[in-house]
């Protein structure tokens, strides 16, 4: 899905926070070139931290860049008040300059291996950050001269309230672009994003503190101790998202089971689940919600596997009613052998119950999406796929949720158009 | 206790006694009372206390180390040797239900001496007692890293020793990448130490806090890595047997495939990554299976060519199905060799002896040991010294004999579970092959159309 988008190019959201990064990048790069670097030393130590940070960036589940050891590292050279005792005066702009040149350097190692970046992650990382510096620095004068006193709680007390408001901003940026992106509710992506980059973000937040802190008390050695706790969470978060992503890829890959068994046509449950995805963001669900969907419509027809013949063509919506009943009693049976993915097994159970009974709505979509797969196939034919959202609607909301169905047709219509494009 | 053997007791003992006259020896020091910041000291141990009562899963489980070095490391500097060894003092009353008695005092004892080795190393290396100053660092590193080697070292020799005379933890167990993990994380946690020593001069005990939120993200996210493995592990096995449930007789294959290519694996000491690839590799070897036709499967008698060929595709089908995930090349690679036989006449390449890869290599002893020693329709399943002399037969011709070697040793050691007798079908209702591809005792006759 991932470089279907970037074949379709970035949209306009995206364009322009990448712009405004752009812009603010050359702006920061040229000021402190004019005025030159202050405190030369200090800002090479950050940026090459932020180099590494960026060096070691990883994809989260919902592919969503992240850098956290850069992000602490931008955080902490924007609210730095001092090093070692010594004032660090330098301007926001000189903030932006060393957050984007540390970046570049550690994204071309990247690029040169054939990975490109990921522009708007990149861009997102350098506006919050940017955002958080132009609203500290004018402070960092009157906040350090009350911390070297001796009492460091103003200080930190506004460095929370920033910092808190910046990771804020860069949610709302993040749920922004994701709802454009995917086509979700702002409100569910808002929602998904907190889930998601909630505990990350805390950790980043805390580490930034840290490191101004310890920038105080131990010169710049606080730079590769303070390496430490980030490279901690780096290394769980890492091995986290690997194993939800290898998950993902692993239930895809098994669900074509089906269709080289001759169970289903080539590529049924993939365009089932990539329908119903759609329609199950155009309702409004959640991310895990949609993970619990997509599983179960990869793996609708795993039921079949048990049954003695193929059944001819495999399509469930054209096979008598107990026929794909057992079938899917069969499949939630095979789903529930894992002893853990309960939700799912549940959606595959009820996939043929008429509304009447109100199964769980992922069921529904799933019902609704099979049918269409099953009249339609890989068919980009807007007639045929009229026919058939035709045929659905005219069940009068006995076995499929008009709603649903409903959902489907914006869905169909707009992948119609992409592809005629 | 009372299960402990002799040694063991005496250990125990020998330590809790150098423990207690250590502390003793602090406590009727004159004015020791003075000499310890008891607000530090408070603080510190309470960090001891909570890090204790969430140890860090770790691959040998009894070894288990937690965040609590850091602790007593800012301790060392913080408080100085009686002070860390008053903060180790704190693992016996650690919140973990339970936790024996035995173990909370033996941890208490080792936490005490190692608290005290560190404090002396973090002194003679020229250390000074309390608030570290700017100017401290970095030369504070020096001292530091000292007090951190004789903790670490001590504390790693004093459990060692425990398990070495309670239970003998095998060389398997602990492989040297497991080490280097080992050393990375006691670095890591050591800096966490050194971070809340340093910062204390500025915010005291809410440095604390600061470092341990990173922390407990790192957990948290850590026991959610752990969960969604599980969780993994447990649906790629039932996807492995819902392919399987087809044909009757081979249900249960691809997990005791799995489990014996790595029994193999570990003997010749793969890393921790591999292993896990190769169990993936065994589990998920016949896929493609499904995709050769149930009535090639089901033929009495010899195959025509072309059906042999439906059933020689079967790992590359496999393969075309795996592709997407993201396994070690070394996993794609066993599954589509693992047909391929040492004297180069297996399929689907006709590779031979060291041109086969290693996880193949692998996988095809353990899949035949398996077919041989479960039922089949045409015959009852052998027993394994039968199965292990069928395999002595083959090596050198079907199979690798270093990998044959490997296998008999991990199973004369180890032992096996073959599957249970399989009654025989009730009625038609469920498939039965007549053919096994897998079985090294019958192979598959194959008739020319000419």
């Amino acid at each position: 899905m991932a470089t279907a988008r970037a074949a379709h190019g970035l949209d306009s959201g995206q364009l322009l926070l990448i712009c405004a990064a752009g812009m603010l990048t050359v702006a920061g790069i040229s000021h402190t070139a004019a005025v030159g670097l202050a405190d030369s030393q200090v800002a090479i130590g950050f940026g090459v931290l932020i180099a590494a940070g960026e060096l070691a960036r990883l994809t989260m589940p919902g592919n969503r860049e992240v850098a956290p050891v850069s992000t602490a590292a931008a955080l902490g050279y924007a609210l730095l008040l001092d090093v070692g005792g010594r004032p660090a005066d330098h301007s926001a702009l000189q903030v932006v300059a060393v957050m984007s040149v540390g970046m570049i350097a550690g994204g071309l190692p990247h690029l040169a291996v054939g990975r490109p970046p990921r522009l708007d992650a990149m861009a997102r990382r350098l506006l919050a950050g940017s955002l958080l510096a132009f609203a500290y620095r004018p402070l960092a004068g009157p906040l350090r001269r009350v911390a070297l006193e001796g009492d460091w709680w103003p200080a930190l007390g506004v460095m929370a309230v920033l910092s808190a408001v910046m990771l804020t901003a860069d949610v709302v940026i993040a749920a922004m672009l994701r709802a454009e992106q995917v086509r979700t509710a702002f409100r569910v992506a808002v929602r998904d994003e907190i889930r998601m980059g909630g505990p990350l973000g805390a950790a980043v937040a805390a580490s930034g503190m840290l490191l101004v802190l310890a920038s105080h008390s131990m010169d710049m050695t606080a730079l590769p101790a303070f390496a430490a706790p980030l490279l901690v969470t780096q290394v769980a978060f890492r091995k986290y998202a690997g194993i939800r992503a290898t998950y993902l890829q692993t239930v895809r890959a098994l669900s074509r089971v089906t269709e080289v068994g001759g169970y289903v046509e080539p590529g049924h449950s993939r365009r089932v689940s990539q329908l119903a995805l759609a329609i199950g963001r155009e309702l409004g669900m959640s991310e895990p919600q949609l993970l619990e969907l997509e599983y179960a419509a990869l793996m609708h027809d795993i039921g079949q596997l048990s049954l003695r013949d193929p059944i001819p063509g495999g399509a469930t919506v054209l096979t008598d009613p107990a026929q794909a009943r057992r079938i899917a009693e069969l499949g939630a049976e095979v789903i529930r052998k894992t002893g853990v993915l309960h939700g799912v097994a549940e959606i595959v159970e009820r996939q043929c119950d008429p509304v009447g009974d109100s199964p769980p709505a992922a069921s529904r979509i799933i019902k609704a999406a099979n049918a269409y797969d099953d009249l339609v196939g890989g068919s980009t034919d807007r007639d045929r796929a009229a026919a058939a959202l035709e045929r659905l609607r005219l069940d009068g909301g006995a076995e499929y949720d008009p709603a649903v169905v409903e959902a489907m047709a914006r869905v169909v219509d707009r992948l119609v158009l992409v592809t005629r494009l | 206790m009372r299960e402990l053997p002799w040694p063991a007791k005496v250990y125990f003992v020998a330590l809790i006694g150098t423990a207690g006259f250590l502390l003793a020896r602090s406590v009727t020091m004159p004015k020791w009372y003075d000499q310890v910041e008891w607000s530090r000291l408070i603080v510190l141990a309470l960090l001891f206390l909570v890090c204790e009562s969430v140890p860090t899963l770790l691959n040998v489980p009894q070894a288990a180390v937690s965040v609590s070095y850091s602790a007593a490391l800012a301790a060392v500097v913080l408080v100085g040797p009686l002070g860390a060894a008053l903060v180790g003092l704190m693992a016996v009353v650690s919140v973990r239900p339970g936790l024996p008695v035995v173990k909370r005092l033996f941890n208490g004892a080792q936490f005490v001496i190692c608290g005290y080795a560190a404090g002396w190393a973090f002194t003679l290396a020229g250390g000074t007692v309390g608030l570290p100053e700017i100017t401290d660092f970095p030369g504070i590193i020096v001292p530091y890293g000292a007090a951190t080697a004789a903790f670490v070292a001590i504390n790693f020799m004093l459990t060692a020793i425990i398990l070495l005379l309670v239970a003998g933890v095998g060389r398997n167990q602990v492989s040297l990448r497991g080490i280097v993990q080992f050393l990375g994380s006691i670095v890591g946690y050591a800096t966490f130490g050194l971070l809340i020593a340093g910062l204390w001069a500025t915010v005291q005990s809410i440095s604390t806090v600061l470092v341990l939120l990173p922390l407990f993200v790192a957990r948290w996210a850590l026991g959610h890595y752990h969960a969604e493995q599980r969780s993994y592990d447990a649906t790629i096995a039932a996807l492995c047997q819902a392919v399987e449930t087809k044909d009757y007789y081979t249900r249960g294959h691809c997990t005791r495939v799995s489990a014996a290519s790595s029994m193999i694996a570990e003997e010749i000491g793969m890393g921790t990554e591999r292993l896990r690839a190769i169990r993936y590799a065994g589990m998920l070897h016949d896929v493609g299976k499904l995709g050769v036709p149930t009535k090639v499967l089901q033929k009495d008698g010899d195959l025509t060519e072309e059906e042999f060929a439906a059933i020689q595709l079967h790992p590359m089908r496999g393969l075309e199905i795996v592709r997407g995930i993201d396994f070690l090349d070394e996993a794609f690679a066993g599954i589509m060799h693992h047909h391929e036989r040492h004297d180069g006449k297996g399929y689907p390449m006709g590779l031979a002896g060291s041109e086969i890869p290693e996880f193949a290599r692998i996988i095809a002893v353990a899949d035949a040991f398996d077919s041989m020693t479960s039922d089949r329709a045409y015959r009852k399943a052998k027993p394994v010294d039968v199965a292990v002399a069928e395999l002595r037969k083959n090596a050198g011709t079907q199979f690798d004999p270093v990998m044959v070697g490997t296998f008999i040793k991990a199973l004369s050691r180890d032992g096996w579970n073959p599957p249970e007798a399989v009654p025989a079908p009730p009625d038609d209702a469920v498939e039965t092959t007549a053919k096994d591809h897998d079985d090294p005792t019958t192979p598959i006759q194959v008739v020319s159309e000419r």
